[in-house]
């Protein structure tokens, strides 16, 4: 904590307004540096007193929801969680690639992640009804902590836009995507087997696509091990592809 | 005139909404969701610590049952609720539960044998039986007799959300996002469906349907210091308040949570005292045993929080540059425990104040978090004066909380009543009532009155500032309308309000673009909002007793004699700058459960003239009845299985049941 004169910060944000055809241009904010604050405070200050046209999307600004992903400096993050004492004095902010932008720092991730969920069928299958009144089946308590492992992904699309593939491939699953798929095998619940989810994420969209950079391990929010999920994934759908 | 036409028409994308959705359609009916955001956003992922339901799988949780959460839930409203839905709610939470594990949530299982566990400050052991391993387990949470409260981790509202949403994806049901509800269609007391906007385009849609739901959560947003998301502004309530047909109950019982961090708001979850943390003040003093020596930290919320700003009153806070607050300790809980029970805590904790809450304390101090108010129904879930209007989740006042929410009962709540107005919903599309019969005249005059409206705020010459209104409101709430509340100063906030309101009728917006437009939006929602806030204040200042929540400072006692009534509140003409009031009595002579002293805070409350009659009446039932199943007593308690639909009516089984 320093009792110096606050900062100056510059954000230095990618404007564009697709439904008016405004071409994207950086536009700089100034706003004074305070205590404790975070892009979500510091964007809400320029909306409020400089421009109440910027779009943005928070809902939760506690980094649980997902809904604020953008490129700070470059690289895709929560922008809720960042604080600004973390950041230089110039921070610039784009919106994430790969979705569709909808204007400034929003974009329509939503679209993209329930086209992932039609795809991937990523819910549970299973044919029997579940009986509500019996008592539940049981379930190791290790297991459901390993689900509940790879259940925390909160679809921000980071490892999206950090993916290399995905730029090439538009039909790429994403980390995204295959993390659910490593979740659904996990769960003994869902009945599918390897041959079902072959036919899901056996080729060059799935996982045979991903060229392992990583790029969506470094950046996801969330810590999830995407890394070791994914070639966890390799190595059983090779097996499941030679069947 | 865009319009589209639907069976149900679904407001909201959040855990409720969802499963009345799933419901509806599973029923054979068309759904379409509407969500201002993508369903998986919406502010139930958010809940973190976990669902009620009295599965009674953990040691401490034995002998759980639903009598038990019943009376923990009536003592937790301050007999505010309605005792039926309590019924209701308590007799369908383990099925919602045993579904949601049917459709992928990764419970918390129990683990038998010993584990060591911090309960009053100290290390104790707990033996967990064998019979129990891998059945879903619970932690404790304020205000319950037993560990009742299932969890994932502290992400339970996340997985739930998610497990929901997909199973929604799964049945194929379409979600409209970035589609916002401005209006209710409606004429002659039946609603035909909803006016909405397009948040990106700007565009006015006409939904046209036989039934309409709204499960738009809470209004936390109207205060300035609050838990709750962003788009959590009420404005599904207001659009039903607006109707003029429909009304709001109970708008003056809104919660503060005791544990939010300071000064953010961001909230960290009753998990971590029900796990054994601790409050302590400026002198590293743990206090509540002080104040309340049977619940200590895990009394109700309303008593903790009102304790906590007591204790700052009375010089014991922690001085910062924002102002005074209280700690959190959850150190002795250890890092092992907080790695995987309370991992968002621990990463709210990191990215937000830059501490580790298993060496640092967490500095905290009670925030506006849970609106018990909303829009009334029947405990079938359809609004009072409008049919076809629904309601469910925290936009809705079944009642199932009255003047206090306990911890855990919410995320419960809305898949219990996801579930069971699901089936009502289907019901009356079913019957003969459900009929569609709107005219596209009426449609139109809908749709071109809101864009009237919107024009105005686009090209009038209004010259009021939104940001700045809104300011003010949230100003107003939190310093005049929070937890401690008096008279003088609810009068002038009423007054205050009254003049934003017309303030508000002058905004004027520069932005012009008519598409994605958040200055527009931000106009049209603060001239709604300023109205739930009038019911909230106007009502807390009529309310001149204390119960629950909301505790007047100038009328300290529960007063059952005179205000064992529920409070509602609508707004039949637009131009009118306060809601119009009415009461509905609460009646003891049918209670399961009389008014009486809640097991922590005050024990002085004004006794109501019927309660000593109907408590001899239910021990003279309970004598008469021997030894007969609790089922049976219940029965001739309260009967409340009418309510029940159908297919939820079984009993529900525990381990080691005899039957
Ligand atoms: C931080 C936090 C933690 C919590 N933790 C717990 C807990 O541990 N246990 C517990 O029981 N409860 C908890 N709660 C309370 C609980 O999470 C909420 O009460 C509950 O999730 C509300 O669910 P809902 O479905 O009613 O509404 P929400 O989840 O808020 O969903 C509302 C939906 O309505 C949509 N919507 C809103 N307005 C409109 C409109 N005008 N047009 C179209 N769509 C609209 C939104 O987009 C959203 O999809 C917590 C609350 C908070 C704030
Ligand atoms: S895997 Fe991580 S980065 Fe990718 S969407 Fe999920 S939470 Fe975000
Ligand atoms: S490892 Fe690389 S290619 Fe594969 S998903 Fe991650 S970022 Fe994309
Ligand atoms: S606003 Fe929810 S994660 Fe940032």
């Amino acid at each position: 904590m320093t009792t110096d004169t606050p900062r100056q910060l510059t954000l230095r944000i990618l404007r564009s307004s697709p439904s008016e055809g405004m071409a994207p241009h950086w536009q700089d904010f100034r706003v004074e540096e305070a205590e404790g604050m975070t892009l979500f405070i510091a964007l809400n200050e320029v909306r409020d007193t400089l421009d109440p046209s910027l779009q943005f999307d928070f809902v939760c600004r506690a980094g649980i929801c997902g809904s604020c992903g953008m490129l700070i400096d470059g690289r895709p993050g929560l922008a809720c969680r960042s604080l600004t004492r973390d950041l230089g004095p110039l921070i610039t902010l784009a919106p994430l690639p790969v979705f569709a932008l909808i204007g400034d720092l929003s974009v329509d991730t939503g679209s993209w992640m329930r086209g992932t969920a039609e795809r991937l069928e990523t819910w549970i299958h299973s044919q029997a009804e579940p009986d509500l009144t019996a008592v539940e089946t049981p379930m190791a308590p290790e297991l459901a902590e390993a689900i509940y492992e790879l259940d925390r992904c909160i679809e921000c699309g980071c490892c999206v836009a950090g993916c290399g593939t995905q730029r090439m491939r538009e039909d790429f699953v994403g980390a995204v995507g295959l993390n659910k798929i490593a979740r659904f095998r996990l769960d003994p619940r869902d009945e599918r087997s390897d041959a079902d989810y072959y036919e899901l994420i056996g080729d060059d969209a799935g996982v045979f696509g991903c060229m392992s950079l990583l790029g969506c391990h470094d950046v996801c929010p969330k810590g999830l091990p995407l890394q070791t999920q994914i070639a966890f994934l390799r190595r059983k759908m090779v097996a499941a592809g030679l069947k | 005139m865009r319009i589209l036409y639907t069976d149900v028409l679904v407001i909201g994308g959040g855990l409720a909404g969802l499963r009345a959705a799933v419901g509806a359609r599973r029923r054979g009916h068309d759904v379409v969701i509407l969500s201002l955001v993508p369903a998986k956003r919406s502010h139930s992922a958010a809940a973190q610590g976990g669902m009620q339901a009295s599965l009674g799988n953990t040691a401490k949780g034995q002998g759980d049952n639903e009598d038990v959460h019943f009376e923990d839930t009536v003592r937790g409203s301050d007999w505010g609720c309605d005792q039926a839905v309590a019924r209701l709610f308590v007799h369908a939470a383990p099925q919602a539960v045993r579904e949601l594990a049917a459709w992928g949530v990764p419970w918390n299982r129990v683990r038998a044998g010993e584990r060591e566990v911090v309960m009053d400050g100290r290390r104790v052991t707990l033996s967990e039986r064998p019979e129990a391993h891998g059945l879903i387990a619970a932690r404790d949470f304020g205000g319950t007799k037993k560990w009742r409260t299932c969890y994932v981790s502290d992400g339970t509202g996340h997985a739930m959300l998610y497990a929901v949403s997909d199973k929604a994806v799964a049945e194929g049901i379409p979600v409209h996002e970035r589609m916002e509800a401005i209006a209710l269609i409606h004429e002659g007391g039946r609603c035909h469906g909803a006016i909405v906007r397009n948040l990106v385009t700007g565009e006015l849609v006409a939904y046209v349907a036989k039934a309409t739901c709204i499960a738009t959560g809470g209004f936390g947003r109207i205060y300035r210091v609050t838990s709750n998301a962003v788009i959590n502004e009420g404005i599904g309530a207001a659009i039903a308040l607006e109707t003029g047909a429909a009304c709001l109950g109970n708008m003056e019982a809104v919660q503060f949570h005791p544990t939010t961090i300071f000064p953010a708001g961001i909230l960290v979850t009753e998990g971590c005292r029900g796990d054994g943390g601790l409050l302590k003040d400026a002198a590293g003093h743990r206090f509540m045993p002080d104040y309340e020596p049977e619940k200590k930290e895990l009394a109700s919320r309303d008593v903790v929080s009102r304790r906590m700003e007591e204790h700052i009153r009375a010089g014991h806070g922690v001085n910062s540059r924002f102002g005074e607050h209280l700690w959190l300790d959850i150190t002795l809980l250890g890092a092992a425990h907080i790695d995987s029970r309370l991992r968002e805590v621990k990463e709210i904790c990191r990215h937000f104040l830059g501490i580790d809450p298993a060496r640092d304390f967490i500095p905290v101090r009670p925030a506006q978090h849970y609106s018990m108010g909303g829009i009334r129904t029947d405990a079938r879930g359809e609004a009072y004066g409008l049919a076809g209007l629904f309601a469910c989740g925290e936009a809705a006042c079944w009642d199932l909380h009255g003047f206090n929410r306990l911890g855990g009962n919410s995320v419960a709540e809305t898949v219990v009543a996801g579930m069971i107005v699901g089936e009502n919903i289907a019901d009356f599309v079913e019957s003969s009532a459900g009929e569609l019969q709107v005219s596209t005249a009426l449609v139109r005059e809908f749709l071109a009155a809101e864009q009237a409206k919107l024009d105005t705020l686009l090209q009038g010459n209004g010259n009021e500032s939104a940001t700045e209104i809104r300011r003010r409101m949230q100003d107003i709430m939190t310093d005049k309308v929070g937890i401690f509340r008096r008279g003088d100063l609810l009068a002038e906030a009423v007054d205050e309000l009254q003049a934003l309101l017309q303030r508000s009728r002058r905004i004027g917006v520069a932005t012009r673009r008519p598409g994605s437009n958040p200055e527009l939006v931000a106009a049209y929602r603060v001239q709604k909002m300023l109205k739930l806030a009038l019911c909230v204040a106007y009502g807390a200042l009529q309310r001149t007793e204390s119960r629950g929540a909301h505790y007047r400072e100038d009328h300290p006692r529960r007063d059952d004699a005179n205000w064992l009534k529920r409070t509602l509140a609508s707004w039949s003409d637009p131009f009118q700058t306060l809601p119009t009031l009415a009461y509905e009595a609460l009646d003891v002579r049918h209670m399961e459960l009389p008014p009486g002293w809640r097991g922590y805070g005050a024990r002085d409350a004004i006794e109501h003239p019927a309660t000593a009659l109907r408590a001899a009446e239910i021990a003279a039932i309970r004598e008469a009845f021997g030894h007969a199943e609790r089922f049976t007593v219940q029965q001739a308690l309260m009967p409340y299985e009418h309510l029940v639909p159908v297919r939820f009516r079984g009993r529900n089984e525990r381990l080691g049941d005899a039957s």
